[in-house]
């Protein structure tokens, strides 16, 4: 664990912009729109309002679980480029302030996600933001290499609360589509930490480019990709989805298969040599978008 | 940080809470008209 400590004179009222910072505004774009995905995925009709209400709630889960994250990673943005900007370890806000608005934000969208969708959904999004900010912030980031491999369960709840939001129960649709993204977020998050690792390595974090070396960390890219394209292509091959997310599937699959024997080929150690880790990284994002996005254009246009 | 002299400060902390609050004051109107449209959703998926 890093020593540095957070700067503990924040005499300001936190503005609002910055309370904003404190949601991972970038991060809650994907979960928003996987979570909108797994709301129109459903096999029902939902009413516009109380779609919108449940996808927000989404939004404002997510939120707190980041705001959360923050107020207790302090100390280790501080020690990161990447992240030693943000309201807190820059010195804009207070802890309290932000263990205020998490906690806040945290009951409310889980409330008013049972009052607009149902039971199940704000049950599931409870534990989503439990899961991410005690075993994945709490317990696992500081402690071992395996961090992203299980943590990455909490950005997979979404669409699992997008789904039950729409019908009230799960299915094995849901499962496959947490999956997916259960899969997906080691390939993701190993190829940003191999072109960042002195970053994770200076703030004390065991990502497996830190702990195992960077041959291991894009073997284990590899590894975990087979799993999730075999994930990504179950819906298409169970017949819970048509052609054209098929189609979609096996093009964006075989681009990022491609893309990750790249990485698996690349012997740089130099951040400025890793153009392939840096292509997949890039690509993954738009590769969870697309996928999505065509399980929603399969459902609406080819069904 | 670096801080600034009390009376400018004072005038930033007054700032950032009248915006604040300007905002609170958006979102929970925005928060009366959500909840205003999901009852009356609610009454028709239940009619």
């Amino acid at each position: 664990m890093t020593s540095i400590s957070v700067p503990d004179h924040p005499p300001l009222t936190a503005s609002s912009s910055d309370l904003f910072a404190l949601t991972k505004p970038r991060v809650m774009s994907l979960v928003v729109f996987t979570g909108l995905c797994g709301l129109l995925a459903a096999p029902v009709a939902v009413n516009p309002v109380l779609g919108f209400a449940a996808v927000l709630c989404i939004a404002l889960g997510a939120g707190a679980a980041g705001a959360l994250n923050q107020w207790y990673e302090a100390d280790l943005d501080l020690a990161m480029k990447r992240t030693a900007n943000r309201p807190l370890p820059a010195g804009r806000m207070s802890r309290q302030t932000a263990l205020h608005f998490g906690v806040g934000l945290s009951v409310f969208s889980v409330v008013l996600m049972d009052v607009a969708a149902n039971h199940l959904a704000a049950a599931i999004l409870a534990l989503s933001i439990l899961f991410y900010v005690l075993v994945y912030t709490v317990w696992l980031k500081r402690r071992t290499a395996q961090n992203i491999v299980i943590g990455g369960a909490a950005g997979a709840f979404p669409p699992v609360i997008g789904w039950a939001a729409a019908t009230g129960d799960l299915s094995t649709m849901p499962l496959l589509l947490f999956a997916i993204i259960f899969l997906w977020t080691p390939p993701h998050f190993w190829a940003l930490s191999l072109f960042v690792k002195s970053d994770y390595a200076n703030a004390g974090i065991p990502m497996l480019p830190v702990v195992a070396g960077v041959t291991t960390t894009r073997r284990h890219i590899l590894l975990y990709t087979l799993p999730m394209i075999a994930a990504a292509l179950a819906p298409w091959a169970m017949g819970l989805a048509g052609w054209l997310y098929g189609f979609a599937s096996i093009a964006l699959n075989a681009m990022f298969l491609l893309l990750a024997l790249a990485v698996l080929a690349n012997r740089a150690i130099e951040p400025a040599a890793m153009k392939p880790e840096k292509r997949l990284f890039a690509f993954s994002i738009l590769y969870l978008f697309m996928l999505f996005g065509a399980l929603v254009a399969d459902r609406w246009l080819v069904a | 940080m670096t801080r600034q002299d009390p009376g400018s400060e004072q005038d930033l902390v007054r700032k950032r809470q009248r915006d604040r609050a300007r905002l609170m004051a958006l979102l929970l109107g925005a928060f009366v008209v959500l909840m205003f449209a999901i009852t009356i959703a609610k009454m028709s998926i239940n009619r």
